[in-house]
């Protein structure tokens, strides 16, 4: 399925984006890596001085798509995969990865990048390189 | 102020990423496929980003601290271990199956797409799995 190219409200989401990571830093003096936000919350090691930013964070991320959907009027275009089982080992796979690997597109793409982290680099270029395979063989090979 | 420039904070990831089309799986996939319906806007998103963080992240830390916090909380690490390159290569192949990375999926939950519905408690699974399996070396240290 085709999707429009949109340069300009991609570099504007994206600098948005870049605006939050500054002020998580300058406020909180933390990185906006949203797998390392979302999984000191979870068991089996919390991070108790985190827990309640962390948990207000993630409020102002839920409460974007209601907002977005009321300001605007509409629900933005979204096509997902429909195939379960899928989604399952997907979600899986990047949520294990993720933690494993110490960050995700937004803490080592985005903010990693930007610190010039060298891991965060390799990090990056490493699941470019197996996110690019995987569709290519998921389109092009078994013709999903 | 504290709470609200952290609720600020998680409202704007969340525009941007809604805005800059990331919120849309498909978009996400046709910026991996480069041999099909390539759309290069994730470029984009990652640009815009890095063009705001780069020199903000670079005067934030002037500063002597956090305003809301006694010292930055930066990864000191500079070694490519293997858990490093293994746990992105999994990632990869998760965010290119699905078209979600853990941000997106979470903005995109309230849009209550059944598949989003299944990826993100899939996703909390996986990171506890991952929490569990390695606890003692991960523990804060997650970006």
């Amino acid at each position: 399925m085709e999707t429009d190219f949109t340069p300009l409200t991609s570099l504007l989401g994206g600098a948005l984006i870049g605006i939050s990571a500054v002020i998580l830093l300058a406020s909180h003096g933390r990185i906006a890596g949203i797998s390392g936000i979302v999984s000191r919350l979870l068991p089996p090691s919390i991070d108790r001085p985190w827990l309640m930013q962390g948990i207000i964070f993630l409020a102002g991320l839920l409460f974007a798509a209601p907002l977005w959907t009321v300001a605007s009027g509409a629900v933005p275009l979204q096509l997902v995969s429909e195939n379960a089982p899928l989604m399952i080992i997907a979600g899986l796979l990047v949520g294990f990865g993720s933690v494993l690997g110490n960050g995700c597109t937004s803490g080592h793409g985005v903010c990693g990048i930007s610190r010039g982290s060298a891991r965060s680099i390799a990090a990056t270029a490493t699941f470019m390189a197996t996110a690019f395979g995987t569709v290519f063989i998921l389109r092009h090979i078994l013709g999903g | 102020m504290k709470i609200l420039s952290t609720f600020l904070a998680g409202l704007l990831f969340g525009t941007g990423l809604i805005l800059s089309g990331m919120a849309n799986p498909a978009k996400v996939q046709n910026f991996l496929d480069l041999f099909g319906t390539w759309d290069p806007s994730l470029a984009f998103v990652m640009s815009g980003a890095i063009m705001v963080a780069m020199p903000g992240f670079w005067f934030t830390r002037k500063l002597p601290k956090p305003l809301f916090n006694d010292a930055f909380q930066l990864p000191t690490r500079t070694d490519f271990d293997p858990k490093l390159i293994a746990g992105a290569a999994t990632f990869g192949i998760g965010w290119g199956l699905g078209g979600f990375c853990p941000g997106p999926a979470l903005t995109a939950l309230p849009f209550a797409n059944t598949s989003t519905l299944l990826f993100v408690p899939a996703m909390l699974v996986g990171m506890m799995i991952a929490k569990f399996t390695s606890a003692p070396v991960l523990r804060n240290r997650a970006a």
